[in-house]
């Protein structure tokens, strides 16, 4: 069974990033990129697929600028066989990223695509269920088990309340949640290892997709800031400041 | 112009979060209509049409809704799209199964956790943790939307007319089924709709000590109990205690931070709490510069003297 892997590169979580003085978006110059962590886990699951004998290929795939070649060795050093830059300077919007994977996988032909639920920087949770749709294929959300069996996959999802299982059919999508797994650190030899490993570079147009964006930003703003509060001597402080300042009990 | 909300429901009767988004669909303006994708869900379609603001509720009724699966309720909303200038969902887990995959259907963007409507283009929503707020306009006919429940006020239960339309169900797309679940049943209110959140982190130690320290504070005020990651990375709580950019987005009155140290991904879920209280060893912890009241002591002294003040 072949896996597709698709990593965004992002602004590290770490990172708390600034609003451009004039509200044109966040200033990412200089800022530390690494793979979004949902993807990570992604790459760990579809190696752990591969491990247990599950899956025998593992292509990663990203869409974006070429530096996301680092995310992609990245993703070989943790363990993807291969990889696939889409590459463009253009802004991607998870729906057109869904239409480049889809143009991916049409021609790859995996029996499973394991994305991320979530980017940490647009936080859209999309790209996943989108792709899904435009394949007519099943799709299990925010996972946190994966198990294969014969022709479908048994996924335990995270939804209000506690956990849902799901029967999936493969071909399938899965995306991630973070107890899915642990990724593992790539270690050096891997690291070294994944420098040689096959690299493509293809263009949004040579697969045929339209990514003009749909939605267009107006402004980006820094959120209402909290005004710093007090520090209280002691709980019997704390109640009273509760009762006959804030009111809330 | 109207508006279709894609209601969430147990079958029975109407998840809070359904009425945040009817708030949201009033405000956009034009009809606002249900659809309640359910079986055996006559109830909740009855509940609905009492909802303020509501002019009809589209009650498709089917086996293939018995579960909620997505692929089906995805299936059902692009039947019935034609017509209609927005499609709202709550931000939950079912909302955010659902509604990318209508979008991608109707190959149309999505626009996700909307905090504002600007006007019927345009719409604020957080990115980057909640660090930058982004506003947005849509040139698509037809805007997909999900809605950030605790950034608008609930629709009232009642005083709402509409009426109930039954819609053939789809039929079963076949693409996944539905195996089990485990859903834990509790008395507290819900996170999301509480007027008082108890939070712990990985400050508490362990699951019985998380209990035992916050279960008299959280009965004391009424208050629904919520996490930091760590807490539930570690097995203290189950995961949809986690509050967060990836758990619950919580706005209480009232939020107690106990042992949580206030990474920007836990704060991304509850900075926009009425008022914030932390209680944390260190001084210098991160949670104390959103919070209105500070008290630097030993969780495991302050917290059962407060339960026992209060
Ligand atoms: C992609 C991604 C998404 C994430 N999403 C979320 C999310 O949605 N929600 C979330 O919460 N986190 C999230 N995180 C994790 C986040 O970065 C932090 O690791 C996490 O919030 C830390 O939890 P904590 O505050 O409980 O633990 P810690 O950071 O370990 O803090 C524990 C605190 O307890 C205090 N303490 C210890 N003992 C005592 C005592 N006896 N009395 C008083 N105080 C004490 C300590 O001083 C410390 O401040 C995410 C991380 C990533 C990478
Ligand atoms: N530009 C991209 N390149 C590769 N994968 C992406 C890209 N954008 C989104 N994805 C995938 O879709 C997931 C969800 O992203 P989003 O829908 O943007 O929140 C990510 O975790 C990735 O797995």
């Amino acid at each position: 069974m072949k896996v597709l892997v698709p990593v965004k590169r992002v602004v590290d979580y770490n990172v708390k990033v600034r609003v451009k003085a004039d509200n044109s978006g966040v200033d990412i110059a200089n800022v530390k990129m690494s793979m979004n962590p949902f993807c990570e886990i992604a790459v760990e699951e579809a190696v752990r697929l591969k491990e247990k004998g599950a899956a025998t290929e593992i292509v990663a795939v990203s869409a974006g600028v070429t530096q996301c070649q680092e995310t992609l060795r990245n993703a070989m050093a943790i363990g993807a066989d291969r990889g696939i830059l889409i590459e463009t300077d253009a802004e991607l919007q998870p729906l057109a990223v869904a239409k480049l994977l889809k143009a991916i996988v049409d021609k790859e032909q995996p029996q499973l695509v394991i994305l991320g639920k979530q980017a940490i920087d647009d936080d859209s949770n999309q790209t996943g269920q989108m792709l899904a749709a435009l394949l007519n294929w099943g799709q299990a959300t925010f996972a946190s088990k994966v198990e294969i069996e014969g022709g479908a996959a048994k996924v335990t999802c995270e939804v209000d309340g506690g956990l849902e299982t799901v029967l999936i059919k493969l071909p399938a999508i899965i995306t991630t949640d973070l107890r899915l797994n642990e990724p593992r650190y790539a270690t050096l030899p891997n690291i070294m290892k994944a420098k040689k490993k096959q690299l493509d570079i293809v263009k949004p147009a040579d697969l045929g997709v339209d990514v003009t964006p749909r939605l267009t930003t107006l402004k980006v703003e820094e959120p209402p800031k909290r005004k710093g509060g007090v520090k209280v001597a002691d709980v019997a402080a704390l109640i009273d400041k509760l009762k006959n300042e804030a009111k809330v009990i | 112009m109207a508006n279709l909300v894609i209601a969430e429901h147990d079958h029975g009767s109407l998840k809070a979060a359904t009425l945040n988004v009817i708030s949201a669909a009033v405000e956009i303006g034009g009809d606002v209509h249900v659809l309640i994708a359910g079986h055996n869900a006559k109830a909740a379609a009855d509940a609905a049409a009492q909802v303020a603001g509501v002019s009809k509720v589209l009650l498709a009724d089917g086996e293939a809704h018995a579960h909620r699966l997505p692929e089906n309720a995805a299936a059902q909303i692009v039947a019935i799209a034609s017509g209609y200038s927005h499609i709202l969902a709550p931000a939950t887990p079912y909302g955010k199964a659902v509604t990318p995959r209508v979008a991608a259907l109707l190959d149309k963007a999505q626009i996700s956790d909307i905090i504002k409507v600007v006007d019927a283009d345009t719409f604020v929503r957080p990115i980057y943790a909640g660090n930058a707020y982004a506003t947005v306009k849509s040139s698509d006919s037809v805007k997909v939307i999900t809605v950030r429940g605790t950034a608008f006020g609930a629709a009232a239960k009642t005083g709402g007319s509409g009426a109930v339309e039954t819609l053939a169900a789809v039929g079963d797309t076949a693409l996944s089924s539905f195996v089990s679940s485990e859903i834990v049943k509790s008395e507290r209110p819900e996170l999301t709709a509480a007027k008082i959140v108890v939070s712990g982190g990985r400050g508490l130690g362990s699951g019985d000590k998380y209990r035992e320290v916050l279960t008299p504070l959280a009965d004391k005020l009424g208050a629904a109990m919520g996490a930091s990651r760590a807490a539930v990375d570690a097995g203290y709580v189950p995961n949809d205690y986690q509050v967060g950019q990836t758990g619950k987005i919580v706005a209480p009155d009232l939020y107690v931070a106990i042992g949580v140290s206030g990474a920007i991904q836990h704060l991304a879920g509850m900075k926009d709490s009425k008022v914030i209280v932390a209680i944390n060893k260190d001084p210098d912890a991160p949670i104390f510069s959103v919070a209105d009241y500070g008290l630097v002591a030993d969780l495991f002294e302050a917290v059962p003297e407060l339960a026992a003040k209060l």
